[in-house]
């Protein structure tokens, strides 16, 4: 990680544990994500949610390493980094839990928990790097029971756990390194309705502590339950920023099908034709800091434009409305 | 590790090691024939390594197998494909394969007699041209696995193609040296290491090959290194969000099977007292064979030093028992080749079994 400058947050103003500026990325002519800004505040739960093809896979990607964005910038604690490799991501305390597990299947339990940190042995056999096995398996061990969970042995081989097991792995071994931040992509696709709750009270359990959660997952009822607040990710761009409490799992789903994003982009084409009659539209279509719009204004079903949202027309809101959360 | 969680907190996975894969009731008791695949485990080759020699040693006449000059024929055949094998046992596991082994060997050790017959020439016995040739060899060894690696992964090449090209080249390269004829000008220290025996019974190359098999054996089982190997065969992208700089670690490894492959074309010219340009041609066919007989997965992530070395001695033993109980060179090779999918089946129905 390369701390490139400091970001100077407004006095007063919370800042974001993770925070992105505009990111975009393509693959070939596929464009994934177009100009998205996000912050993840301490404590929060943040839910993350869109269509198949929305972004919210690249965006994790991005977040953890994986990708590296084509525009944009990144911001952990305030500080603009970059991410070459997923392991100046973890370096900078930002664990994952993919979509796929990435589980080694061959390798015991312990062996995936500590794969990239491995621990090695005191004295001249650390110099060729020998593996401290006993102490791994040990505190592998620890760590599951700590999150309570359990597979039986750590010394089983991952690919002899059944899909549940694995998936629990798979969190575990993010929650034990995770330091700054969690991110989640699909934590719960392979459980079952008990085990789905248990990794729910993980998740809470963990930003209980200040340790924000990034959760993506297609399970809206899970995500309305179970996140303090929810962005919604459309063609690549974040298009709505909600509130649970304010919003239904209906609000969600309207925001994903794209069709509150239709009705609020007839009903700001209105208002921004009102505005330019009044002269507050710049040429470019850009409302500048301060309109009316900008900070944190209420739209339909409590949900708020979120910032820099891009609206089809080419309108941007601007930056520095409020997250619409405290991260209580 | 970070985060602390409260002790209140319910379980989640299994319940307990009796549950059911989802927490559910206990599986039913496996069958006594599942228990016993559990316990042989992946060991079982160890079985017909065994079975192996008291079948030809009891066929063979005068059970001529247990003799000191069969198992020095044996040792002494191994010595090679012992080496190859190791370097082997990494690249396969890491997913990949290095057909370019048997070419190095014979690259190798051609290139390594020329530099140690040139220094001869020059009225240079001493020790040092032998170090030189060894130097020569390992290094040469190093520089054609790194260009195997570098070509892998850089240029995103497969394994296989890239490893293909390098047989190709580097096999026709010794013809080109010595006009092609065998260079038997040695330094008398190497032609001492291939026909010193130890206490009568073993070869000080054969020594070698096990000093290199054990050392190697620990770095794959016991270090970061090794871990990592296994890592990246069974899930690549795992271990690169893991933090492990795949690339650079798959080089290594390419670049370990090239100078194992320098190694092996020493001990080669050591064993004959002479190099020969058509040393090493189709022993990549054996190493291999030798690794997957071990247990290893063609699919990488798969794999185990002893696997490997009980795979070189079935085919070692393939080779001076079928001669001793008077079978022809031919049908070697098709016991070699029945041998190979016979192991690969068995171990897959031994997978399946232990999976239920």
């Amino acid at each position: 990680m390369s701390a490139l400058e400091v970001s100077t947050p407004v006095a007063g103003e919370r800042v974001p544990v993770i925070a992105t500026r505009g990111i975009t990325k393509h693959f070939g002519s596929v464009q994934a994500l177009r100009g998205v800004d996000l912050e993840v505040y301490g404590g929060e739960v943040l839910g993350l949610v869109g269509d198949n093809g929305a972004g919210k896979s690249t965006l994790v990607n991005i977040l953890s390493g994986s990708f590296q964005p084509n525009s944009g910038s990144m911001f952990v604690d305030g500080k603009q980094v970059t991410f070459a490799s997923s392991l100046e991501a973890r370096r900078a305390g930002i664990e994952t839990v993919y979509q796929d597990l990435s589980l080694a299947p061959d390798l015991s339990v312990w062996a995936n928990i500590f794969l990239g940190r491995e621990q090695t042995v005191k004295g001249p056999l650390r110099l060729v790097g020998w593996l401290d096995r006993k102490a791994m398996a040990r505190d592998a061990e620890a760590d599951l029971e700590r999150t309570r969970i359990r597979i039986g042995s750590v010394k089983a081989l991952a690919g002899r756990l059944s899909g549940g097991q694995r998936q629990a792995i798979a969190v575990g071994r993010a929650v034990a390194w995770g330091s700054k931040v969690l991110l989640m992509d699909e934590p719960t696709a392979a459980l079952g309705v008990e085990q789905q709750a248990k990794v729910g009270e993980l998740v809470r359990s963990v930003s209980d502590q200040g340790v924000p959660v990034l959760l993506i997952s297609h399970n809206l009822p899970q995500v309305h339950a179970l996140c303090d607040r929810v962005v919604v990710l459309f063609q690549g761009r974040v298009v709505a920023n909600l509130r649970p409490a304010e919003s239904s799992v209906d609000d969600i789903v309207s925001w994903i099908t794209g069709a509150s994003l239709a009705a609020t982009t007839a009903a700001f084409g209105a208002l921004s034709r009102g505005a330019s009659h009044d002269g507050e539209l710049s040429h470019d279509g850009e409302l500048s800091h301060g309109s009316e719009l900008s900070h944190g204004s209420e739209l339909s079903h409590g949900s708020e434009l979120s910032h820099g949202s891009e609206l089809s027309h080419g309108s941007e809101l601007s930056h520095g409305s409020d997250p619409g959360h405290d991260g209580d | 590790m970070a985060i602390k969680l409260p002790a209140a907190l319910s379980p989640v996975g299994a319940v307990s090691p009796n549950a059911g894969p989802e927490g559910g009731p206990p599986p039913p008791r496996r069958s006594a024939v599942l228990r016993a695949v559990d316990r042989v485990g992946d060991f079982w080759i160890v079985g017909v390594l065994v079975v192996m020699v008291l079948a030809f040693g009891l066929k063979s006449p005068d059970h001529d197998l247990f003799t000191r000059a069969s198992w020095l024929n044996t040792s002494d055949y191994a010595v090679e494909f012992l080496i190859l094998a190791v370097g082997e046992t990494f690249v396969i596991i890491t997913g990949g394969i290095d057909l370019s082994v048997g070419a190095i060997l014979g690259f190798t050790g051609m290139v390594s007699a020329a530099v140690m017959q040139s220094m001869l020439n020059g009225g240079d016995n001493s020790l040092l041209t032998t170090v030189v040739g060894f130097a020569v060899a390992l290094l040469l060894g190093a520089v054609i696995g790194f260009a195997n690696g570098y070509l892998i992964t850089r240029l995103k090449l497969p394994p296989f193609i890239v490893t293909l090209g390098s047989l190709t080249a580097i096999g026709a390269a010794p013809a080109l040296i010595n006009g092609g004829n065998e260079i038997a000008t040695l330094p008398s220290q190497i032609t001492t290491i291939g026909s010193t025996e130890i206490a009568n019974w073993i070869y000080v190359t054969f020594v070698i090959a096990a000093v290199v098999c054990v050392g190697m054996g620990f770095v794959l089982h016991r270090t970061r290194f090794g871990l990592r190997t296994y890592a990246i065969g069974s899930n690549n992208l795992g271990a690169r969000r893991a933090g492990i700089n795949v690339d650079t670690h798959l080089v290594r490894v390419y670049t370990i099977s090239g100078v194992l492959g320098g190694l092996a074309g020493m001990m080669v010219t050591a064993n004959f007292s002479v190099a020969s340009p058509l040393a090493g041609t189709n022993d990549e066919l054996n190493a291999i064979a030798a690794v997957v007989i071990g247990g290893a997965s063609l699919f990488g992530g798969r794999g185990h030093m002893l696997g490997t070395v009980v795979g070189t001695f079935i085919i070692a033993l393939l080779v001076t028992g079928l001669v001793l109980v008077g079978v022809s060179g031919s049908w070697q090779q098709v016991a070699t080749g029945i041998i190979i999918v016979a192991a690969v089946a068995v171990d897959q129905v031994r997978l399946r079994l232990a999976e239920r």
